[in-house]
């Protein structure tokens, strides 16, 4: 067990390392020059500029240069916030994406389940005709339309009652995290109620079942020790990604609630071209989602005993 | 309960009790589209930088709520040819109750010209002796043509006579700093609220990247009676105009921006609009360069007449605000007594249908074309750059049969391919960097980098020269009208439109300064108008 989780971090480590190497190179090979501005510069302005950034070197000293950063755990200065490290704009930011992806994700995993177990339970009755025709609804609706529907809504609430039932944006304390919380959340939400469903349909016609229910067990015993915990499964496999996706990706969100989050600095950074920003936040990306496959692993084991079992 | 807890504990210091206007508390709230990069004024270059510092930070001089340069640390001054003389005020202090001195300029100034600092708005200060020398390394910082015989005057050597170099004092990079705190910073001055030190009306008392700021009072500011706010928040950062629309609706921000699509309900709800003219021309810019097209005089006239800019302006993108453009200079700058544009009113060009398809016949014949050509227009990825392009794409191949191909980049490699000349038009813009004519007069010289296109034209040159080195209004302005001809005459762009703002405001705000050159919107002398008198 423990041979195999060290070779997962090798892995994972080498993983890392491909996703710098790759962003690296694919980054400078995006057109454009960061340092472009409105104005023209002069040639002098936009030498000491270069030589500032290390720009001046070939781009294979770069590289390596780079990754020895990287390895310190530096990321250095960014381009456009010229006195701010990109480790300080990681350490600042990412935990209030965490914390709104976190609650996203517990929205998303708790309401994906119920709403699975519920349609799988009541199959092809109005329940689960209704929470479906809402699943597609959530998958397809982008989440810009979501959350500026939200937000409007918000607003039209606090006019009519005349009094601020929840803040409309902004940051600070859990009252305005709730609405942009299940926005971020709600297309993880249909789709985990989906995977739920059909799992749920797909182990209810097991034999296991079927003995269970030849030995007569009660059927909320059967429900929840056999049903509900098998069929939870390949939910809790997608989470792992789902929840780096959704901690990450919520630069829309971010920016219609006005939300100090990561998912902004690493959208900018790559309109902006921002060379530091974006290795560095696509760096500490890769790494957490690396990171959640190998504990989805380790959790997965908990639930399937099975796993445990294959070496 | 404990989440609850944990969530209002965890994240101290923000905002939450957020209101448009505060008449308790004698405090406003604002939104700003995006943070400050920082707030080092040696560096910065962006507009919401220059509207912070414009708040926190005093230069020698400002723009007046009437419009015009006033003294601001700078109690008199005395610009001529060769030298400007300014003499500051004994009350003026750093927000640690210092005063500040003509150092504190010195300072700043040869900071942002060391070659290290890298900044891109450095050749503003060219006009001081041994500037241009100082940023290529060829001479070091202490050889800048700044003295301080007192601790109260400031001496200016000038490279070249520059009427107009009290006017260029407003731009951030002419701020003061002062060393001992530069130096403590260690390289961080800016980059946080306690990173930098304040002359201004406010200071900054609390900034959380990405969140929010304060801007709080700053009682050693000389100047308390024009001064009326206790502070002004900043709770909201976003670049989202419907997000902004809504924090406005839900009385949060004294002031939002209006979309096209938003001015129907903001005249149900009875708000009164404004509107204001950001004083940025956008424009189709031409490639001049060798083996082009479009450096054929008779192509550049064929496409000035095919295309309508009323029609664009007032019919397709339809935004509120919005001016058809008509000449490179817009038409707020000053002249010699009134409006430049009133004493030099620019040729209107109507547009005509036969004469442009008779142009393009002849300028296919200069060419040694059988067909109309194909030309690379260069466009932004923005929504209003598309429906443009798309617009000149449309007019072009109806009017004269002439196919555009629209190449449409983020910024940053739309700049990278105007510098290559990698293109045949290109949709640009220009705003101004300070008050003259000339921020927009030199813009194609031969000499500037700012002319992408590479226009180079002798007769032009002359006339940039002379408004440049004449010190006579009467003959600068003469020139500034020869230049507008002779842009309009040669088609060497065509003018689309100047931009405009159109935006509401909280009733009670009054004294709201909205401007072209210097900070903007200022909200440094706004009082709250409680209409209980």
């Amino acid at each position: 067990m423990l041979k195999y989780f060290a070779k997962r971090i090798v892995l994972g480590l080498v993983t890392i390392w491909f996703i710098a190497s790759a962003t690296f190179f694919g980054m400078h090979a995006v057109p454009g020059d960061p340092l472009a501005g409105d104005k023209a510069m002069t040639a002098q302005i936009r030498a000491n500029l270069e030589a500032k950034y290390g720009l001046d070197q070939p781009l294979g000293t770069q590289y390596l240069i780079y990754l020895g950063n990287i390895a310190q755990g530096d990321f250095g200065i960014s381009f456009t916030q010229e006195n701010r490290r990109v480790n300080d704009i990681i350490r600042e930011h990412f935990p209030i994406s965490a914390t709104l992806g976190i609650l996203a994700i517990v929205f998303a995993g708790l309401g994906g389940v119920l709403w699975g177990a519920l349609t799988a339970l009541y199959r092809n009755r109005w329940p689960d005709v209704v929470i479906m025709f809402l699943v597609i609804l959530g998958i397809s609706v982008p989440s810009f339309v979501v959350a500026a529907i939200s937000q409007w809504s918000l607003v039209g609430l606090n006019l009519a009652t005349g009094t601020a039932v929840l803040p409309i944006g902004g940051w600070g304390t859990v009252w305005h995290m709730l609405v942009p919380a299940l926005v971020l959340g709600l297309s993880t939400m249909a789709y985990l109620t989906r995977l739920m469903r059909s799992s749920m349909l797909e182990v209810v016609s097991t034999d296991y079942i079927r003995t269970a229910k030849a030995k007569g067990l009660p059927a909320t015993q059967i429900f929840s020790r056999h049903q509900l915990r098998n069929a939870i499964l390949p939910v809790v496999t997608v989470l792992g990604p789902a929840i780096a996706g959704i901690t990450t990706g919520g630069f829309v969100v971010e920016i219609v609630f006005a939300i100090p989050g990561l998912g902004r600095y690493f959208v900018q950074a790559i309109q902006q071209l921002d060379y530091t920003v974006i290795m560095g936040t696509t760096v500490f990306y890769g790494a957490f989602l690396v990171f959640m496959v190998i504990l989805v692993d380790l959790v997965y084991g908990f639930i399937d005993p099975r796993v445990r079992v294959e070496k | 309960m404990l989440v609850l807890h944990y969530a209002s504990s965890s994240l101290t210091g923000a905002v939450t009790d957020v209101s448009a206007v505060d008449v308790e508390r004698n405090s406003i709230s604002i939104l700003i589209r995006e943070e400050p990069p920082q707030l080092d004024s040696s560096r910065a270059t962006d507009a919401v930088s220059g509207m912070v510092l414009g708040h926190v930070m005093e230069g020698l001089v400002r723009m007046g709520l009437d419009g015009r340069l006033e003294g601001a640390v700078a109690e008199d001054w005395e610009v001529t040819p060769t030298t400007a003389t300014f003499w500051l005020r004994e009350d003026a202090k750093w927000s640690d109750g210092q005063a500040v001195t003509a150092a504190d300029f010195i300072f700043s100034w040869q900071t942002a010209l060391k070659p290290e600092t890298g900044s891109e708005y450095a050749f503003l200060l060219f006009a001081v002796k041994n500037a241009e020398a100082i940023n290529n390394g060829t001479l070091p910082p202490s050889a800048l043509g700044v003295s301080a015989p007192n601790p109260n005057t400031l001496v200016i050597e000038l490279e070249r006579p520059v009427p107009f170099f009290d006017k260029m004092l407003v731009f951030p990079t002419f701020l003061p700093i002062r060393e001992d705190f530069f130096l403590a910073t260690e390289g961080r001055f800016g980059a946080d609220a306690d990173q930098l030190l304040y002359n201004g009306p406010f200071q900054i008392t609390r900034w959380v990247h990405g969140s929010s700021m304060t801007f709080e009072r700053n009682p050693h500011f000389w100047n308390q009676d024009e001064i009326h706010l206790d502070a002004i928040h900043v709770p909201y950062i976003t670049s989202d105009a419907t997000a902004s629309l809504n924090f406005f609706k839900d009385s949060k921000i004294a002031m939002t921006g209006l979309q096209a699509e938003n001015l129907t309900e903001a005249m149900r709800m009875g708000w009164q609009i404004r509107q204001h003219r950001d004083g940025t021309v956008f424009y189709i810019d031409f490639n001049y360069r060798d083996g082009r097209a479009t450096d054929n005089l008779n192509l550049r006239r064929a496409i000035q007449l095919a295309l309508d800019m009323d029609e664009m302006v007032y019919k397709v993108t339809k935004l509120p605000g919005y001016e058809p453009g008509v000449s490179l200079f817009p038409g707020w700058l000053m002249g010699e007594k009134t409006l430049l544009r009133q004493e030099y009113p620019p040729t209107k060009i109507i547009p005509n249908a036969s004469a442009a398809k008779a142009y393009l016949q002849t300028a296919m014949q200069e060419l040694g074309l059988s067909e109309p050509p194909t030309l690379v227009l260069l466009s932004g990825d923005n929504p209003i750059s598309s429906v443009q392009s798309e617009w000149v794409q449309q007019s072009l191949k109806t009017t004269l049969g002439i196919a555009v191909k629209i190449d449409k980049q983020i910024f940053k490699q739309r700049l990278a391919k105007m510098t290559a000349g990698d293109f045949d038009m290109v949709l640009a813009g220009w705003g101004p960097d300070y008050n003259d004519p000339l921020t927009f007069g030199d813009l194609y010289a031969s000499w500037n980098k700012n002319n992408r296109g590479e226009y180079n034209s002798q007769e032009l040159d002359t006339l940039i020269e002379t408004a440049q080195n004449q010190l006579e209004p009467a003959v600068r302005m003469r020139a500034f009208g020869d230049i507008q001809q002779h842009l309009i005459d040669n088609a060497v762009l065509l003018p689309m439109y100047e931009r405009g703002v159109t935006y509401v405001v909280d009733p009670r705000i009054k004294q709201l300064k909205r401007r072209v050159i210097g900070p903007d919107p200022d909200w440094s002398r706004v009082y709250i108008d409680t209409g209980s008198e």
